[in-house]
Parts: structure tokens; C-alpha cells; sequence
């Protein structure tokens, strides 16, 4: 089963939680991501995340259906938000609910990593000089 | 033919607009419409990578677009 949700709001961890959580479960993996007050030695003020966000549901919904068909996992919970978040606060939780632990560490890490390249969302950070968005020149 | 363009985030500030419509000729693909806004927005060039999406589904150079494709500029992606 996949939850996947795109969200305006503050992220709730215990929502991706809940979703993973059932009696088959054994292990639960939980990643959760935050924003970082720096960037190579230089102030972060904050955080804008946008998205395309049909593609950026369809391509999370992919990685879903991906981790269960390659890992021995049954749960997963994708939650990301776009728009403004200052230091602390958290763009994206990802959970994974497995029978044994050792699938649902692997499946979270394929999640994350495969979500950084793959669902089309963008943060541009904002320091005390200027605005960049993040990754878009080599 | 008519198409939407949809553009986001460094890619909108280049071509100044998140949404727009665009007139290219019938059999284009996408490695067209690629060279064609290069040609208008040279710093696309500048890019660690320009990807496209054709209804929302990554789309190869070679796919042909259709009248009222909703094409989107996908610079590298940072989520997470």
C-alpha cells in the first residue's frame, strides 16, 4: 500500500507513521529531511520548494510501486511539501514498512535517493545576498 | 501546431513565464523544440541539464509532439 501526498502545509511524521504501521509490519524506516541552516560555509535564510505537481505525484507514486516490487516491503508513505520553509522544518518525510528491517532500510534509501533525481521539484535557497536554485548549473 | 509550455523554476526565471502557449510546425520533436529555445534563450545552454516532460511523463528527444501537448522545461530536479 502507497500514500503519497504532495503538501501546502507543515509535514506531520506521525502521519507517514501511522500509514506504514500494521500487524504484518516488523520494521519501520523513516527518513526525514530538513532544511539545513547552511550551504558551504554560507548563511541559509530559507527554503522555497516548487513543484510540477501532477509529475511530481505520478513520479512519487512510481517510486512507490517501485520499492514494493523490488524490496520485501509492504507499506510506504512519500509525503513532500512546496512553498516556503524556514531552518528546521521538513520538506519531505519518507516511510517504509516492512516485515523485517534489513528490505525496509533499503527501500528507504532507494526512495530518497531515486526522488532526488527523478520527481520534478525544485528549491532555490535564499542567503543573506541573493537567491540560487540549487543543483541547476554544473 | 499549438502547444502549452509550462516552465519551472530556474527555467521560468529564463523564459519569465510558468505557463505560455507556443505555435510550432506539424512533426516537430522534442530535440526541436529544444533548439528552438535555445536559439530564443541561449542561457538554457548554461544548464547542468534541461530535461522534458510531454504530459507529464519524461519524454526522449526523439518524441514527436502533438497539437495541445502540455510540454514542461525540466531543470535539474533538488527535491528532498
Amino acid at each position: 500500500m502507497i500514500d503519497i501526498q504532495l503538501l501546502h502545509e507543515k509535514l506531520d511524521v506521525s502521519h507517514c507513521l501511522e500509514f506504514v504501521s500494521a500487524p504484518g509490519i516488523g520494521g519501520i524506516n523513516i527518513f526525514v529531511g530538513t532544511v539545513r541552516n547552511q550551504t558551504k560555509g554560507k548563511r541559509v535564510l530559507r527554503l522555497e520548494f516548487e513543484a510540477y505537481e501532477p509529475m511530481a505525484i505520478a513520479e512519487m507514486e512510481k517510486i512507490g510501486r517501485r520499492a514494493i516490487e523490488q524490496f520485501d516491503v509492504q507499506r510506504l508513505s512519500i509525503h513532500h511539501r512546496v512553498g516556503t520553509l524556514e531552518i528546521g522544518e521538513i520538506p519531505v518525510v519518507i516511510a517504509v514498512g516492512a516485515a523485517h528491517r534489513e528490505a525496509a532500510f533499503k527501500a528507504c534509501q532507494f526512495a530518497i535517493d531515486t526522488l532526488k533525481e527523478t520527481v520534478p521539484i525544485w528549491k532555490k535557497e535564499t542567503f543573506e545576498d541573493g537567491e540560487v536554485w540549487v543543483a541547476a548549473h554544473p | 501546431m499549438k502547444l502549452t509550455l509550462l516552465a519551472f523554476g530556474i527555467a521560468k526565471d529564463i523564459t519569465g513565464s510558468r505557463f505560455s502557449e507556443i505555435e510550432l510546425p506539424e512533426g516537430n520533436t522534442v530535440s526541436d523544440l529544444r533548439k528552438m529555445l535555445a536559439s530564443r534563450y541561449p542561457v538554457l545552454k548554461e544548464l547542468a541539464a534541461l530535461r522534458f516532460a510531454v504530459n507529464s511523463e519524461y519524454a526522449q528527444e526523439s518524441a514527436i509532439l502533438k497539437e495541445g501537448d502540455e510540454v514542461a522545461l525540466i531543470p535539474p530536479v533538488s527535491g528532498g
